[in-house]
């Protein structure tokens, strides 16, 4: 196998890995969140039952998605060295303004909020749980933006200083808003809260099941259903169709992979189910007439780009980028109608809690997500081949030239063998994290004794022996 | 251009950070199988950075996206150049991560014990590779003219270098032990206060030996204190700092000689950083092809965008870290939801 094939693979694997971890982190934060002002707003005990129980989860996920995600930063140094020269004056400090402003945000919370259960009061863990959750999502907004200025690279002026070409920043505003940052940056956003509503959802639904803790599993259905469900179809009609439109404009080599479009046509349709031959240049299945023309356009005869305006030696793989999208899309509607027959369900005589067929689709539904999610993480990437900056730099003149291949040979094994233990071990605690279930409840008098206000929390006074209430 | 020179300093203060902060931790796990005697004093271990070690690991992360931003060509040698060496550093990260998360999630005596000894190899691996990286970069490697070079895993491992990485491992465990002094108490605190005086004089041998061994080896390093003589304070306050932290822990004065500690660290960094400025990374096949901070930085706008974030970020930063230690301060108390 060739050096650039080895190097893309372990990239692609690790970074898929570490793909599995934040958008749970991301999602599970938004209902920590409304689970956290439940919580200060009615004073009910059951919601600091939900965040004990959820924090501890969101801790496993977040150690997870550290650990694999240093990984991601050292390996454009190691096995991309030609990139990160050529880009490191853009790319390398989106990522540096991640590390300031995300990272040390979450890692200075996180602390706070996994002991908070036992050691904060309400409004205090509400407090640092929304300190971490927005460390989180500027996180992922500077890694969006890093990424979509890869996509549809602006602001830059390409020079040789003696090193080989690199690009320098000529503006950082462009740099910031590229024409792809705020839709993919939604779409992402969007895709992460239904992932994380999805896990709680699921493990409501086996609650429900198995007939254990079914007054908080039906308050978790209760919170997370409409979300997800609203999330959903805003996807598949908003976010979702921006972003294609965003690809139709700024891509357009990518959208015809994705949708096996070889001919530049108008009234072009939309493929729903099928296949695709590069070597014949056809696309057959189930196809909607005139549907991408009109999704790309808002009209049935605007005119959709083919391959065929595209030298061949800049195509990606077309029938893997037509399939993985289409596992995306495909993925992305079945949530529309998981959501909303389970709405009806409910609404419809309070029946969801006895539909043991939604129960279990339901209790499916985080496999979904996050088949949905990483098939579209790889849509953007393996589309945008075979640049690893659009149009600027080919991803097969990027790599470290002075690693061996016997060398990343070796470690692509290496995190093949390291990361199929630490999945097997992450789901075999998780699992015996919802086996064991939500903390008892707490004494209503415990919780008034924990620190609630920034001076009893630095006194570490409780509230009965600095004598308020 | 003086914001190559600014960032210089700020890379080496954030890489200090890390030192200092993570050091402790990693010390904690190189100490953890010579001072536990049982799964509670283990626990009461890990409970000590249970709150602060994922914070203080940011600081690498932080580190690696600063020398990317502000000195790509320096992440690019450096890390492809050392390409296994890193592969090894990611491996034993993500190894300590799973020890210390999975650890007391089961009972069950060789489950625990097995990631116990994993906590304390990967504690102890992330410290040696990163004292014999150090190392290299100090003894200068084969750096070509394109910026580029492979250093064999087995060339990586040279005298000085180990010698190097050893000394790290004695620092870091003495700067855990005083930590530990903080948090602990009973007989694992008796413990820890016999062998923190014991730590100081192995790492106190070990680092004199070292200082003559970096001033007998290079003679460009010598140079640049001799022209900059100003410099010299700072192995001499770092001197001073060793000294006065001996006299605290003596004096079982510990919080204040975890400041010293603190302060050494940071100082002996600072040493190093003199030394070298304005080289990032030497050759040693020829002076021409070193990566300097003036040859090897991004750009003045780059520059310019990242200093007004770190003007912005690292007083934030500095306060919410601050107030997380101040909250978590006090000896450990184990419950149902620790480690």
């Amino acid at each position: 196998m060739s050096a650039e094939v080895l190097h893309r693979i372990q990239f692609g694997l690790t970074i898929s890995f570490h793909f599995i971890f934040p958008p749970m982190s991301l999602g599970l934060g938004l209902v920590l969140i409304i689970f956290g002002v439940q919580a200060v707003r009615t004073d009910d005990p059951k919601w600091r039952r939900l965040s004990m129980f959820w924090t501890r989860v969101y801790g496993l996920v977040f150690a997870m998605g550290i650990a694999t995600g240093i990984v991601q930063e050292f390996q454009f140094g190691t096995n991309w060295a030609v990139y990160s020269r050529y880009v490191g004056n853009i790319f390398g400090s989106l990522l540096a303004a991640e590390g300031i402003f995300a990272f040390m945000l979450e890692g200075g919370f996180l602390g706070l909020m996994l002991a908070g259960g036992r050691r904060l009061g309400n409004r205090l863990w509400l407090f640092a749980t929304t300190m971490v959750v927005a460390g989180a999502t500027f996180s992922a907004t500077w890694i969006i933006m890093a990424n979509s200025w890869m996509q549809t690279p602006q602001g830059y002026e390409l020079r040789d200083d003696g090193h080989g070409t690199q690009a320098f920043m000529s503006s950082f505003r462009d740099v910031v808003f590229t024409p792809s940052f705020g839709p993919r940056l939604w779409h992402t956003l969007v895709a992460s809260w239904m992932v994380g509503t999805s896990l709680v959802l699921s493990v409501a639904a086996y609650y429900l099941l198995k007939r254990r803790h079914v007054q908080l599993a039906t308050t978790m259905i209760r919170v997370t259903l409409p979300v997800f469900t609203v999330l959903a179809v805003l996807q598949v009609t908003v976010f979702g169709a921006n972003m294609a439109t965003e690809v139709a404009t700024r891509q357009p080599a990518k959208l015809a992979a994705m949708e096996g479009v070889y001919r530049t046509q108008d009234c072009a349709p939309m493929t729903i189910v099928g296949w695709t031959n590069p070597a014949a240049q056809t696309t057959e299945g189930i196809q909607v007439p005139c549907l991408l023309s009109l999704l790309v356009g808002q009209s049935t005869s605007t005119t959709v780009q083919g391959l065929d305006d595209v030298p061949r030696d800049q195509w990606a793989d077309v029938p893997v980028v037509f399939h993985v999208y289409h596992l995306m899309i495909n993925a992305g509607m079945l949530f529309v109608l998981i959501g909303g027959v389970a709405c009806v369900l409910w609404a419809w005589k309070r029946k969801l809690w006895e539909q043991r067929w939604m129960l279990r689709v339901l209790v499916a539904s985080i496999v979904l997500t996050q088949i949905a999610t990483l098939s579209g993480w790889w849509t953007a990437e393996l589309g945008r081949q075979p640049w690893i900056v659009w149009q600027l730099l080919r991803t097969s003149d990027a790599f470290s030239p002075n690693v061996g291949v016997g060398q990343v040979g070796a470690t692509v094994a290496m995190f093949a063998v390291l990361y199929t233990v630490v999945l097997g071990v992450f789901l075999f605690l998780l699992d015996r994290i919802i086996k064991a279930g939500p903390p008892d409840e707490p004494e209503p008098e415990e919780i008034d004794l924990l620190p609630d206000t920034w001076a009893e929390a630095f006194r570490h006074r409780s509230r009965a022996s600095s004598g308020s209430r | 251009m003086w914001l190559q020179t600014v960032w210089f300093v700020l890379y080496v203060a954030v890489i200090a950070g890390y030192v200092i902060l993570d050091g402790f931790d990693l010390g904690v796990g190189m100490l953890s199988v010579f001072v536990a005697r049982d799964d509670r004093e283990q626990r009461t271990l890990l409970n000590s950075i249970g709150p602060v070690w994922d914070g203080n690991e940011v600081w690498l992360v932080v580190a690696g996206g600063a020398l990317f931003a502000a000195f790509p060509l320096v992440y690019a040698a450096l890390f492809s150049g050392f390409y296994l060496a890193m592969m090894l550093v990611l491996l034993v990260l993500i190894l300590r991560t799973i020890a210390i998360e999975f650890r007391s999630k089961r009972e069950g005596r060789r489950w625990r014990r097995t990631w116990d000894w994993f906590f304390f190899a990967s504690s102890s691996g992330i410290t040696l590779l990163l004292g014999v990286a150090l190392g290299n970069v100090i003894r200068g490697v084969a750096l070509d003219a394109g910026g580029n070079m492979d250093v064999s895993l087995v060339d990586l491992l040279n005298p000085y270098s180990l010698a190097l990485g050893v000394t790290a491992v004695a620092m870091l465990s003495l700067h855990g032990g005083i930590y530990l002094t903080l948090k602990v108490d009973g007989d694992l605190l008796r413990r820890v206060e016999r062998l923190v005086p014991k730590l100081m004089v192995v790492f106190f041998v070990l680092m004199t030996g070292m200082v003559a061994w970096t001033a007998g080896l290079d003679d460009e390093v010598a140079g640049r204190f001799r022209d900059r003589a100003w410099t010299l304070a700072f192995p001499t306050l770092a001197l001073a700092s060793a000294l006065g932290a001996w006299r605290l822990i003596r004096a079982t004065r510990y919080l204040a000689a975890f400041g010293a500690s603190a302060m050494m660290i940071g100082l002996l960094m600072a040493t190093v950083a003199a030394g070298l400025y304005p080289v990032m990374l030497p050759s040693s096949i020829d002076v021409a092809n070193d990566l300097t901070i003036h040859n090897a930085s991004s750009a003045e706008p780059t520059l310019m965008v990242m200093f007004v974030f770190a003007l912005i970020g690292l007083p934030f930063v500095l306060l919410y870290t601050a107030g997380v230690y101040y909250f978590f301060r006090g000896r450990v108390v184990l419950d149902d939801g620790s480690y």
